[in-house]
């Protein structure tokens, strides 16, 4: 077999496999849709994304997910405050400021913190922050917005911190030398060279970190308390899709209405994330930066 | 050929001695660097030139395990000891790097980096003192009107004229220059080597060049060095015509290196 040969027969075998991978995911979003789009024969597009009563098994029932939506994006974005500067600072501590050992130790922290399984932050969140907050606060319940963010930023934390740990070690050390050649201190390079020469990587890390954050199911199905209202306050519970479709799958009537709401509701969460991973790549192309100098 | 009137005395290296950890890349190196004239250090690859040169603006400092015995002496002041910021004397010690390296931001955004560093905000300063600099380093009419681009769109030529008006922008006294045309054409060498005898009539140039012509052509004194040692130092002149030491001949005439 010539050298040709074998690069053509290696060649197609990435391409069969990486077809099969492509060929899974699209059947799953047929799938999605075909259980989901029936829906709409019973509502309207409309009522359903802005509805404000989820009553699936009422009757008759009532399959508006706008508190749902409204649960998901909340954790999200409160999550996402703990979580950005926690990830964001971390990968520059480490990658920039710390001493090598200091380096070891904290990488390892995070990759552990990556490797929770989600259930086990899940009780963290139920055992030990929810009776925190029911009695630091006085509130009925410690299941809430606050304690689902908690949990999710401690799982967004590794995911945002190691993707831009790796933009900011790509940063070229030539950019890092010019500066202190300059008469910049550490900090005044980090500030105005590192970080605004990673920051489309750091940009990529921010959202993927938030469509895990969007995406998680167990932590806000034991921690977020359930409730389908729109919150008033931080302390209260909400039901994101996520885990209204986990707790109520299971209880659904084969292709009923409120069956084919559910995966409805997974269509949105799908493309809600889809989104987030669209913008992720859009940012990682437009701002990739040129790198070194160029001759 | 020790000259030590003050006034033509700016830097001067006393028995320094460095090393990367446990490797010794220079040993006992004692330099005086004129004030207004342009110094070449020339040797084979690996004899720690550049070596030498980021210790004149404390650049290995950067490099875990680097360590430097001995004293460098900066207009009469140990640029080593313990007092003295590393800042301060990178602001006053410009260099200029092998590789052009200008930062993905705007041409005029390179230029102004280091004065904002420094306090200078007012955009007609910054304005004036970015025209000034790209014209010391002949670079004005080529980017007049197009500051506000990328300088990662410049050729490599360009982009290493942008580093030596960058570093000018600084108004430093000693600009530090580490083969700064070995990337480069001979048009824009040529450009960059008449940018070095201009610039001598202001400021004093330490250049690393690998071409013996370039020394010969652009320096006043000449340093040759050979595995971490200063093995002959003196006029450029007597260096490429009648060399004290027979290795620099050797290595001149190159039979070897
Ligand atoms: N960061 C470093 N860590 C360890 N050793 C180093 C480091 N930088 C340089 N050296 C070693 O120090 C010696 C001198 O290196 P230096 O870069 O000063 O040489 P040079 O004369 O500039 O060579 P060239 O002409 O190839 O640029 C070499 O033996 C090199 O391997
Ligand atoms: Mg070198």
């Amino acid at each position: 077999m010539t050298r040709h040969q074998k690069e053509i027969i290696i060649k197609n075998v990435f391409f069969v496999f990486s077809l099969i991978s492509i060929f899974i995911l699209g059947l799953i979003v047929v799938f999605l849709f075909r259980e989901g789009i029936p829906l709409f024969r019973e509502v309207s597009l409309r009522d359903f994304i802005f509805g404000m009563e989820w009553y699936p098994t009422y009757s008759p029932p009532s399959y508006g997910i706008w508190p749902l939506i409204v649960g998901s994006l909340i954790v999200t974005i409160f999550s996402s405050l703990i979580a950005v500067p926690l990830g964001v600072l971390s990968a520059v501590y480490i990658s920039e400021i710390a001493p090598p050992a200091m380096k070891e130790v904290l990488k390892a922290i995070i990759e552990l913190l990556a490797g929770l399984p989600s259930v086990v932050l899940g009780f963290f969140g139920m055992v030990i922050i929810a009776p925190w907050l029911q009695e630091t606060f006085d509130l009925p319940t410690g299941l809430n917005i606050v304690n689902a963010s908690v949990i999710l930023a401690i799982m967004a934390v590794p995911t945002i911190s190691s993707i831009s740990e790796d933009a900011l070690y790509a940063v070229p050390n030539e950019f890092k030398e010019a500066s202190y050649a300059l008469g910049a201190t550490k900090f005044e390079t980090i500030a105005r060279i590192i970080i605004p020469a990673a920051l489309s990587g750091i940009s990529t890390a921010i959202i993927l970190g938030m469509a895990r954050a969007i995406g998680e199911t167990m932590v806000v199905l034991m921690v977020a308390g359930g409730a389908a209202a729109i919150p008033e306050s931080i302390f209260d519970s909400v039901r994101p899709m996520p885990a209204s479709i986990a707790a109520e799958m299971g209880e659904a009537p084969f292709r009923s209405g409120h069956y084919h709401a559910l995966f409805a509701t997974g269509i949105v969460l799908f493309l809600m994330t889809l989104a987030f991973n669209l913008i992720a790549d859009y940012i990682s192309q437009k701002f990739k930066e040129v790198g070194s100098a160029t001759l | 050929m020790e000259n030590d009137h003050f006034d033509t005395e700016i830097i001067k290296t006393k028995n320094v001695n460095f090393y990367y950890g446990a490797f010794k890349a220079l040993t006992d190196i004692t330099m005086n660097f004129e004030k207004r004239n342009v110094t070449a250090l020339i040797g084979p690859s690996g004899c720690g030139k550049s070596t030498l040169l980021r210790l004149l603006n404390r650049m290995n400092d950067l490099i875990a395990g680097a360590r430097v015995e001995g004293e460098v002496l900066f207009e009469g002041m140990n640029i080593y000891d313990p007092e003295v910021d590393p800042v301060e004397v990178r602001r006053r010690i410009g260099m200029v790097f092998q590789k052009p390296n200008p930062f993905p931001k705007s041409i005029f955004n390179n230029i102004t980096y280091g004065p904002r560093l420094t306090g200078t905000a007012n955009k007609s300063d910054l304005e004036a003192l970015a025209e000034q600099s790209l014209k010391q380093a002949v670079l004005w009419d080529e980017v007049k009107d197009i500051l506000g681009r990328s300088a990662m769109t410049l050729s490599g030529g360009q982009q290493q004229r942008l580093c030596i008006a960058r570093a000018l922008a600084m108004k430093p006294d000693i600009l530090l220059m580490d083969e700064p045309t070995s990337a480069l054409d001979p048009i824009s060498t040529a450009k960059i080597e008449e940018l070095i005898d201009e610039l001598k009539k202001t400021y004093t140039i330490i250049i690393v060049t690998h071409n013996m012509q370039q020394a010969a052509r652009i320096s006043d004194k000449t340093g040759f060095f050979y595995i971490g040692k200063l093995i002959e130092y003196n006029a450029t002149e007597k260096i490429f015509t009648n060399p004290d030491v027979k290795q620099t001949e050797d290595y001149i005439t190159g039979r070897f290196g």
